[in-house]
């Protein structure tokens, strides 16, 4: 069995500012780590691979699309437990919106080979737009199940509960398909110090646009149909929490509330 | 004996402080009885919930004209019984007095009233980008109960603990006058510091109103790792080769697995590896990310040489958030998983942690009863619970007596001490006093009564009970 997990290198701190005049979030500074929400999919590949009854026969591979210092954040897939991983990077891709992104995964999909099964967090911390795993799956042609909180392998597929804020929905889903992890679905393992030890140079595969078999048209910022006007952070205020419901429940609330902050 | 407090102790301080923040017996909650593990329940007679020095000065000079005893109580989370009114009297909360009066950068301190919790000090000078170091577990306390235990924390190997940064006080003495102890000063050669009798001496010397506190440049980079071990015996046994090695570490905090999973049931959330039966959790800070990481895999390599299973690495927000946050959470946790506790917050050499952990497994075992622990081995003060589970009460405290006889006599032997950061409040009298010898609890007796002759303030902590030795 054949399982991608696509990730990506957000920045590093909750705290970024955006640059009052271009829009466009200050990086500079900040070092990266990967994408929340993606460990979440990586915990999800570690543990279908250990409810698999021949876990030795799944592989797992990470793949990305960023800059060259996105390769750290793979190299720590590797040191989570993943096989292998792909990064695509290059010039021709920046500016990519959620269409040419998936796109451009996509074509790097197929080149890392046949696959049964592809992991993606629910969104990123950045972008936070939560459409490039079901889009992939749109440009890969295959199935997917977006805001997964348990996935559990079964003979020829997987069944998977869905998160849909009213309902929670329990489907299976035959290979190849695609599901997206929902956050707090599990708790990801650490980065492992032996398997950094054990992991050579070359742990990571670089790709430019030229070993891709791709449509530059279709990467990029030409190829991106969305235009961001503008970026701002959000305006600072109180926090306040409202909270509904019968007299007895609101008690309770606002006792296990005041309990948490030690005043009862 | 003290005077019994009536109705017209509490009008005369209403009139005196405000009608509203006085509340007599009845109207007091039953949470001003105890604290979280004292093990001991008694209720004050009146209640006053001051905001200033002044008012704590008001309060001083009635109660000790009327000879009545005076507890002071920040958020209650003491675990000695040291802020439970044992004699009834009156209770002063510092609750109210939470405002974080100034911050000196040139001096590099902040000015806190004693009722600030500790978490929002933390939050404060962190938007600065400075640090105060103390960063004991339970960040819900207050300042003036942090300065009057002394209390420690996780960052001590590196840092210290509460006294390494408090720089003044403003106390209320036990006849209402007010002191300035200490200040914005570096350096201080006169005469006795008086200011640090006061600091660990929980309410029994004076009342803290107001603290100068020194702060650190904030280290820009902060990462742990979490190293777990085949045995308790070999994580522990690893920490004086680690200590040994020179390694710059912030913290080194030993726990086992049962503790982890208590935890886990305990906030409803998975901790990152359980399959290991004990673990090390050791951070290193800095200003420069490569020199952190450099560290960290010196300390990892470390630590495999020294029979550790792997080395797992703690470096976001989120990795920390759920390594820290269940590392928080284990007194509780620990507490949620038995019927009854009491606590040995015993100090013993760093060298001894290993020694003295193997010697907690040997008394359980010899006792049959569960005495789970965890600590900061990288500064010697482990936590350890003697738990009651399923034993009828009667036997339980038969066990608890002989468990702790056996323990503090074990500390000392190793040249260690009863308490490392939790005090002696009410709990831990008789071993204070048999640790340190009827010598020097003469001179500690001494000196509360130079401060407070009376016996008004906290009687009945840190020595046997005052109004014995006046009658």
């Amino acid at each position: 069995m054949d399982i991608i997990v696509c990730v990506k290198q957000v920045p590093g701190t909750a705290n970024v500012e955006v640059d009052p005049v271009t829009g466009v979030l200050k990086r500079d500074g900040h070092a990266g780590k990967l994408n929340p929400y993606d460990l979440f999919a990586l915990e999800a590949a570690f543990r279908i691979r250990e409810l698999s009854p021949e876990p030795e026969k799944v592989r797992i591979r990470t793949l990305s699309m960023g800059p060259g210092q996105a390769e750290a954040s793979l190299l720590e897939t590797v040191y989570m437990g993943a096989d292998s991983a792909y990064l695509v990077s290059d010039r021709k891709f920046a500016g990519s919106d959620v269409q040419a992104t998936s796109y451009t995964l996509s074509r790097a999909v197929m080149k890392t080979g046949p696959f049964d099964l592809i992991i993606c967090g629910k969104q990123t911390t950045d972008g936070d737009t939560a459409q490039v795993g079901p889009e992939l799956a749109e440009q890969l042609g295959i199935e997917h199940a977006a805001n997964v909180t348990e996935a559990e392998p079964e003979e020829d597929g997987i069944r998977v509960t869905v998160n849909m804020d009213d309902v929670i929905m329990i489907q299976k889903m035959r290979y190849p398909c695609l599901i997206t992890i929902d956050k707090d679905a599990n708790t990801p393992r650490l980065p492992s110090y032996r398997r950094k030890l054990a992991c050579g140079s070359g742990a990571v595969t670089v790709w430019t646009a030229s070993d891709l078999d791709i449509d530059l048209k279709r990467c990029g910022l030409e190829g991106s149909p969305t235009r961001v006007e503008k970026i701002f952070p959000p305006e600072s205020r109180c926090d306040r929490e409202i909270s509904e419901g019968s007299g007895d429940e609101l008690a309770g609330e606002l006792c296990s509330w005041l309990r948490e902050r030690k005043f009862l | 004996m003290y005077n019994c407090v009536s109705e017209r102790d509490a009008e005369y301080l209403r009139s005196a402080v405000s009608p509203e923040r006085v509340l007599f017996r009845g109207d007091i909650a039953p949470d001003y009885g105890h604290d979280e593990l004292g093990g001991i329940t008694s209720m004050p007679d009146i209640l006053v919930k001051v905001t200033s020095a002044d008012e704590i000065s008001e309060v001083m000079k009635y109660a000790s004209g009327r000879n009545l005893p005076v507890v002071v109580r920040g958020s209650g989370t003491g675990l000695v019984g040291g802020s439970v009114a044992l004699h009834g009297g009156i209770m002063l909360e510092t609750v109210l007095m939470n405002r974080i009066l100034e911050l000196d950068e040139e001096n590099l301190t902040v000015t806190v009233q004693p009722g600030v919790l500790l978490m929002d000090l933390a939050a404060y000078c962190e938007e600065h980008g400075l640090l105060y170091p103390p960063d004991p577990g339970e960040k819900s306390a207050t300042i003036g109960g942090n300065i009057s235990t002394n209390a420690g924390g996780m960052r001590a190997v590196k840092y210290g603990v509460t006294r390494d940064y408090v720089r003044g006080l403003t106390v209320v003495l036990a006849d209402g006058s007010v002191q300035k102890l200490g200040g914005k000063i570096v350096k201080n050669s006169t005469g006795y510091s008086l200011m640090n009798l006061m600091i660990g001496s929980e309410g029994t010397l004076g009342i803290i109103a107001e603290a100068v506190l020194k702060l650190v440049p904030l280290p820009q980079v902060t990462k742990s790792l979490l190293v777990p071990f085949g045995s308790a015996e070999d994580g522990i046994s690893a920490v004086p080769g680690i200590i040994k090695s020179r390694a710059s570490l912030t913290a080194i905090e030993f726990f086992e697995r049962d503790t982890v999973l208590f935890a886990e049931d305990y906030l409803g959330k998975k901790f990152p590896d359980t399959r290991s039966p004990a673990y090390l959790l050791l951070t290193v800070d800095g200003s420069d990310a490569a020199y952190v990481d450099s560290e960290l895999d010196h300390v990892a390599q470390l630590c495999l040489d020294l029979g550790a299973c792997d080395a797992y690495l703690v470096d976001t927000d989120e990795r920390k958030e759920s390594v820290w946050k269940a590392r928080g959470a284990f007194l509780e946790a620990i507490k949620a998983s038995t019927t009854e506790m009491d606590e040995c917050d015993v100090v013993v050499p760093r060298s001894r942690v290993a020694d003295f952990i193997k010697y907690t497994h040997s008394v359980a075992a010899e006792l049959g009863i569960r005495i789970p622990s965890f600590g900061h081995a990288g500064d010697g003060n482990l936590h350890i619970y003697i738990c009651r589970d399923d034993l009828p009460s009667d036997v339980w405290k038969k066990k608890l007596g002989k468990a702790f006889d056996l323990m503090y006599e074990k500390a000392g032997s190793m040249g260690g001490t009863v308490s490392g950061e939790h005090g002696i409040g009410f709990a831990k009298m008789e071993y204070m006093e048999r640790a340190c010898g009827s010598r020097q609890t003469q001179i500690m007796e001494g000196i509360k009564k130079a401060f407070d002759p009376a016996g008004i303030l906290n009687p009945g902590k840190l020595f046997r009970p005052w109004t014995d030795q006046n009658e």
